[in-house]
């Protein structure tokens, strides 16, 4: 015994210490992870540079910067005729109002007692949104009583003086910058110790239509997201029965053959199909062929209907298919029809799947821009559309196209809004998302 | 079944409703980007103070605005064409094919086209001439046609500074690229006497002429196909780069930008007004006769854009950069009494 063991060669490796293959496989593999890892990294840190930037730059367009004045309504100035007839004074444009701040501007001054070197009547009432006259005239043509009395009104400031309390406009910018000047912003900063001049919430972004180049503080998301609602409303309503539909018959009906297998090819190589495709397709048939006007949500619906179907379909036949076969035979074994098979528990149990899929491809359609460019969606709408369904034939906009609108306007204001308005078009696909998300894991069912 | 039911009915509401829905009662507007601002200035004041509902603009560039503006009369076509610049023989021969054949031209005022830089840069003077040997393809030295190997100011002009040339200029597809071209680059080819060379050189008038008019592709003159925005970006991530911008964008950016002087004259409304600063344009509006009584508030529309309170000297679209015509009561006339091209 003792002799064999001395003989016996003493194994040169051991599992505690690493032959030199061993540790080129380990090292390889510690290389891997590593790329892995740093993969993961950079996906994080673009993720977190783009949403970062968003929020730095968008979140301050949910605030806005307001002042309240007490605006006095002469008569002799708005209703000549003394009748307090609305249709009489009509006749008053938006350009009569707009000495009536200027001079509930100076009161305000003379009140508050500051006295700024260098600034104009004029410019101080540059402070105030060029929107504020038409809020003013709206307000009297709907209470003509008003006429003659003051009233204390709180109006937009202008987008520099807004930007101002944002940090995008300085003492320093102001220098250059021709729309605004120091003693402008010296009245500002007055008006906002004694409280004239204040921050709030700024639900108009939420709810007030687009506003033009000169009116940044006034531009709002109104008409895009009821443009963007109807229009999701429209591609739920045609693409949901109509995927669903084409689905069940080429899973559960449709002979296997060579024209099913080309269809299905080709709805495949659909959902692959670029989607500016479907915007000339629409222009095409809906607009030049149908005569369906233009601008009109209906149309973009239908546009994307066309892009959203392939995405429904696929979906909807692959929940189909996850449907194990026992169910069906064992409907047919007790007697059922093929469509009570399919309709009374096949359906059912591809619900879930079948509504992600559908939740997935309704937020992919809410944020495309490339087909509505082609068919009048990238608009100035300032118009509300009515309610459906009459108002699918009226011009709006959609969240995207209000985003690509806003980022080519010149005043800097706008990168604020364009930014605030990607935060609420993310907002809307991440609820729709977590929807998805949340139908999946409470009804899905697995074998 | 009865969710297959309803979208049924859904699809025949909307069915009928398509039908009963034809009659357009808002006026519809596409084209020029340059024109777009006070397109949408005006249809703000329109919608406020009128109780026809806001005009819906559309951007798009002139060129694609006057071929949709061209493809007929009907509701489904659009009532006004903005353009950057008048509209050509062969657009107006398309619209006659198709049927629009009573235009109505309008000239709302004039723009100023812009040289600016970064405003912690250098200061240009420029002139034509310096514009011309730094961008053509191709420029003339001692006589000889030799293609262009400047690569900074200094070298174009002893007495620009040494910055390397980098210049950004509207795409093709812009009505302002045709106006840079001719007012500056071409102007520069003819003061320069290159113009003459190349009238000899390539045989003909026209050729010259064209020749003149390219620019370099070797990178130092980038075409932006987007809109000043995009120039402005482009400017702040590299300040060696002039753009090429609309006195208006100008205006709304002075915190960002400065800007140059062109044969010695600062851009200003002023001095494009009196015809001192040398590149500007008239901006138009073109309207489709056959729509007028048609589509409601039309008429009105156009009448309200060439108003004195709007159009005039100051109104909101001088305010924002616009240079007002000082024939507007003419144009005032002729869209009162629908006077067509």
């Amino acid at each position: 015994m003792t002799d064999l063991t001395a003989a016996a060669p003493v194994p040169k490796t051991s599992i505690l210490t690493q032959d030199k293959r061993t540790k080129r496989r380990n090292a390889a593999e510690a290389r891997f992870k590593a790329y892995g890892l740093a993969a993961v990294l950079t996906g994080i840190a673009a993720l977190i540079l783009l949403m970062g930037s968003i929020l730095y730059n968008g979140l301050s367009s949910f605030q806005q910067t307001y002042i309240s004045l007490a605006v006095e309504l002469p008569a002799e100035a708005l209703d000549k005729t003394g009748n307090r007839d609305p249709a009489e004074m009509r006749s008053v444009s938006t350009f009569g109002y707009t000495p009536l701040i200027a001079a509930a501007i100076e009161q305000k001054m003379a009140e508050a007692g500051v006295q700024i070197e260098g600034l104009s009547a004029r410019d101080a009432g540059a402070l105030i949104s060029k929107e504020a006259p038409a809020q003013l005239r709206n307000y009297v043509l709907a209470n003509p009583e008003v006429v003659g009395t003051t009233v204390t009104f709180n109006l937009l400031a202008s987008g520099r003086i807004d930007g101002y309390y944002k940090g995008r406009v300085t003492m320093e910018s102001a220098l250059l910058d021709q729309n605004i000047s120091q003693a402008q912003l010296q009245l500002a900063d007055a008006f906002r110790d004694s409280g004239t001049l204040v921050t709030g919430f700024n639900w108009a972004f939420i709810t007030s239509p687009d506003a033009s180049d000169q009116r940044p503080e006034a531009a709002g998301l109104g008409v895009a997201i009821l443009g963007s609602l109807y229009m999701m409303l429209i591609v739920l309503a045609l693409a949901l029965p109509i995927g669903v539909a084409a689905s069940i018959y080429l899973e559960e009906f449709a002979p296997k053959n060579r024209w099913t297998d080309l269809i299905e090819v080709n709805i495949s190589n659909l959902a692959a199909v670029p989607s500016i495709v479907y915007g000339i397709l629409g222009l095409a048939i809906f607009i030049n062929f149908a005569g369906l006007p233009q601008s009109a949500p209906i149309v973009g619906g239908l546009v994307l209907t066309l892009m959203t179907l392939p995405t429904i379909i696929i979906a909807t036949r692959a929940s189909l298919k996850s449907v194990p076969p026992s169910i069906r035979d064992a409907a047919l074994g007790v007697g059922a029809s093929k469509m009570q098979a399919v309709f009374h528990h096949v359906l059912p149990l591809a619900a879930p799947g079948i509504l992600t899929g559908t939740i997935i491809g309704l937020a992919q359609a809410l944020g495309e821009t490339a087909p509505l460019l082609l068919i009048g969606m990238v608009a100035f709408v300032r118009e509300f559309p009515d309610a459906p369904p009459e108002g699918f034939f009226d011009p709006a906009s959609a969240l995207p196209v209000q985003i690509y609108n806003w980022t080519q306007r010149s005043d800097p204001a706008f990168v604020e809004r364009a930014s605030g308005a990607i935060i609420v078009l993310l907002i809307f696909l991440l609820a729709m998302n977590a929807l998805a998300i949340f139908l999946r894991r409470r009804f899905e069912r697995r074998w | 079944m009865t969710f297959a039911k309803l979208s049924v009915s859904a699809l025949a509401i909307a069915a009928v409703s398509a039908t009963s829905a034809a009659a357009r009662d808002q006026v519809q507007v596409a084209g020029s980007s340059t024109v777009l601002p006070y397109a949408t200035i005006v249809a703000e004041a329109f919608g406020e103070n009128f109780d026809f509902p806001t005009p819906v603009v559309e951007s798009g560039g002139s060129s694609a605005g006057l071929k949709r503006f061209c493809e007929g009369v009907g509701e489904n076509t659009i009532d006004i064409a903005n353009s950057s610049r008048p509209i050509r023989e062969r657009e107006a021969a398309e619209c006659a094919a198709n049927g629009v054949t009573d235009i109505i031209e309008v000239r709302i005022g004039y723009d100023g086209i812009v040289f600016a830089s970064d405003i912690n840069g250098n200061s240009f003077e420029f002139t034509p001439e310096d514009w011309y040997r730094a961008l053509a393809a191709e420029i003339v030295i001692d006589g000889e046609v030799v293609a262009n190997s400047y690569t900074m100011w200094n070298e174009v002009n002893p007495d620009l500074p040494a910055q390397p040339i980098q210049a950004f200029v509207p795409g093709t597809k812009h009505g302002t690229r045709e106006v840079f071209e001719e007012k500056v680059i071409l102007a520069g080819c003819e003061a320069t006497g290159a113009m003459e060379v190349l009238t000899t050189v390539k045989g003909d008038e026209d050729a010259a002429e064209e020749a003149c008019m390219a620019l370099r592709t070797d990178g130092l003159s980038v075409d932006i196909d987007g809109d000043y925005t995009e120039t402005l970006a482009r400017i702040e991530a590299n300040p060696n780069g002039i753009g090429v911008f609309g006195l208006s964008f100008y205006e709304n950016n002075t915190a960002k930008l400065q800007v140059a002087t062109m044969s010695g004259v600062t851009p200003s409304t002023e001095t494009i007004a009196s015809g001192e600063y040398p590149v500007s344009r008239p901006l138009f509006f073109y309207i489709k006769k056959a729509h007028i009584g048609v589509i409601p508030g039309l008429q009105e529309f156009a009448e309200f854009f060439v108003a004195d309170e709007i159009a005039g000297p100051s109104g909101p679209l001088a305010t924002y950069g616009l240079v007002s015509d000082p024939e507007l009561s003419a144009t005032q006339a002729k869209v009162g009494t629908g006077e067509a091209m």
